[in-house]
């Protein structure tokens, strides 16, 4: 369990993210989304430790995250930054590696079935330049997934990548949270696409101004009242359960909720 | 050891023979012998060679960790301003070298710039302090912040440096101070083999331990404290790693530039491209390029030897300007 107890954070002397309390459990997928400027990202950054709370609380597990050694919080929650620029032109399995570097172990094992989850075995020696947008993604991902944390947070993970690459990454990650064999692990991830929430999510976290407005499954979470109060806009669900789109425009009120 | 240590080393082993030999005066291998010639080796060149491969490797290997540690081809270990504040130790002992007992006098240069080395450590750490703890906070900053400070260092004591030039006491003073900032290992003795040689080699020890750190550094800042990399304490490690190699080289030697600019470059296509593989074959290449160099200056026939620091600056600088285009095509 992954849980913020009103959690109050801070970035750059503002307060971003105001009194949220949220549980989160593994083995589902949880969205975070809302409008720029929500939140999103800084409430990711405390749930990954990596921001400390101004006042409230993060447990993982029951313990306070803050007071975590920083590493065996690390080999618990693996967190992958929004788009990430790749510093050295380094080889795929290089790059994969260092997701072994909380443990300081090689971590084969590990390393191995990392690049075999999304399929990167033919590019282990490719330089990082020249991977394609979609490459690049999936092997940012097995970098976290080597790591074996009980929790991925992504920011934004499908943000640079088109359709098909969004939904093959999808998989993974649900593939994480509903393994086939092994333990799930809880995945988080901010999505600014709300169909992708809708579709994919097993729980949405809306924000607004550093609060919760809604926190539940994607139907109830995104209903049309949720998301005029979030983005102020008036937009209808069209579509069956599972492959539905957002139609937004300025329709009078009686026509919105379909 | 890696492929690139291995080829760096064989290089090293092969260059210090041939460097033995090297000077005003040739020495065949076959003249080794009692009188001159081992009087020559022994106090003269050898000392000149073990120094110049201190100094090279502490370069080279301050040069690997400050690439690493701003994610940037182009940092340079002078960057963090440690360099010229040791400068500016040694010029200040120019000053007040009257004022020094003669039993002391060898060592007020290298000592004062230690000292000097050692004041822009500790104001480095104090402002390394503030923005990592603003990072912490959310505030932003961080790396590019230190560096801007480092930089803000190095302007001051380049400042304070010519500064102290401009008032010399006297021509002669002048003179001294002016030649011994363009770095050179001409007439040194095992004594500064003494002073340089520990620290150096306790600084790329240090070095050595921020290694995998630096790796977590290739996906940025957050990424390398969600693997569990304490800002703080990386901080210090290279504060004090670069401190101790850079110091320890401006004391006994000067100001010897692009060394550490130059030699991860010619290191890294031998390795993986992450820091953690540089620092060591980086260390063992600026050695190589170190030694070399002198090796060269010695044996040009000029009336006066070519300093050192300016020798490797007129190699280093078009080197630069090399790297800023290969750049400007995409190809670093």
């Amino acid at each position: 369990m992954l849980a913020a107890d009103n959690l109050a954070l801070m970035r750059g002397g503002r307060e971003v993210v105001t009194g949220l309390s949220a549980a989160l459990k593994p083995g589902t997928i949880t969205a975070i989304v809302g409008p720029n400027g929500a939140g999103k990202s800084s409430l990711l950054l405390g749930l990954a430790g990596l921001l400390a709370p101004a006042s409230g609380s993060v447990t993982l597990d029951g313990e306070i995250l803050a007071r975590l050694h920083p590493r065996v919080r690390a080999q618990s929650i693996g967190y992958l930054p929004q788009a990430p620029d790749i510093a050295w032109d380094v080889a795929v399995e290089a790059l994969v590696a260092l997701g072994r570097l909380p443990w300081r172990d090689r971590g084969t094992a590990a390393i191995e079935a990392a690049l075999v989850a999304l399929d990167l075995e033919p590019l282990r020696h490719r330089p990082v330049s020249q991977l394609s947008g979609g490459e690049r993604a999936r092997v940012l991902l097995a970098r976290v997934l080597a790591g074996e944390p009980r929790w991925i947070l992504a920011d934004e993970p499908l943000a640079a990548l088109d359709l098909a690459h969004q939904l093959s990454l999808i998989a993974h990650l649900k593939a994480c949270a509903r393994p086939e064999n092994g333990a799930a692990q809880g995945v988080v991830v901010v999505l600014h696409d709300l169909g992708l929430a809708m579709n994919h999510a097993d729980r949405v976290l809306v924000m607004k101004d550093g609060h919760l407005i809604a926190d539940g499954p994607p139907n109830i979470a995104l209903a049309p009242q949720v998301i005029a109060q979030g983005w102020g806009v008036r937009a209808r669900w069209l579509g069956d359960p599972g492959a539905q789109a957002l139609i937004v425009g300025e329709e009078p009120e009686q026509a919105d909720g379909g | 050891m890696n492929r690139a240590s291995l080829i760096f080393a064989v290089l090293l082993a092969v260059l210090v023979p041939l460097s033995l030999l090297a000077g005003r005066v040739w020495i065949a291998p076959a003249d080794f012998g009692p009188g001159n010639t081992l009087l020559i080796l022994a106090e003269l060149r050898l000392p000149r060679a073990v120094l110049a491969i201190t100094i090279g490797a502490g370069l080279g290997a301050a040069g690997a960790a400050m690439q690493g540690y701003l994610r940037n081809p182009l940092a340079d270990p002078g960057l963090f301003g440690i360099a010229p504040m040791a400068a500016l130790g040694a010029v200040a002992s120019f000053w007040f070298s009257a004022a020094i007992p003669p039993a002391w006098a060898p060592w007020s240069l290298p000592l004062m710039a230690l000292a000097g080395a050692g004041l822009g450590m500790a104001l480095l750490a104090l402002i390394a302090g503030r923005t990592s703890s603003d990072a912490a906070g959310g505030a932003g900053g961080g790396i590019a912040l230190f560096t801007l400070a480092g930089l803000m260092l190095a302007s001051l004591a380049g400042a304070l440096t010519a500064l102290a030039i401009t008032l010399a006491p006297n021509p002669f003073a002048l003179s001294e101070i002016v030649m011994w900032l363009n770095g050179a290992l001409t007439d040194r003795s095992w004594r500064e083999v003494a002073i340089a040689a520990p620290l150096t080699a306790a600084g790329i020890a240090v070095l050595a331990l921020a290694a995998r750190s630096l790796d977590a550094l290739t996906l940025g800042e957050e990424a390398a404290r969600s693997m569990g990399i304490e800002p703080r304490r990386l901080l210090a490690l290279l504060v004090v790693g670069i401190g101790l190699t850079v110091g320890a080289g401006v004391a006994v030697a000067g100001i010897i530039g692009f060394v550490g600019l130059v030699v991860p470059h010619l290191v890294r296509p031998f390795t993986n491209r992450l820091p953690s593989s540089l620092i060591l074959p980086s260390a063992l290449a600026g050695a190589c390029l170190v030694l070399a160099a002198d090796s060269v200056v010695r044996v040009l026939p000029l009336v006066t030897e070519l300093r050192l620091g300016i020798a490797l600056s007129l190699i280093g600088a078009p080197f630069f300007g090399w790297l800023l285009l290969r750049m400007r095509q995409g190809r670093l």
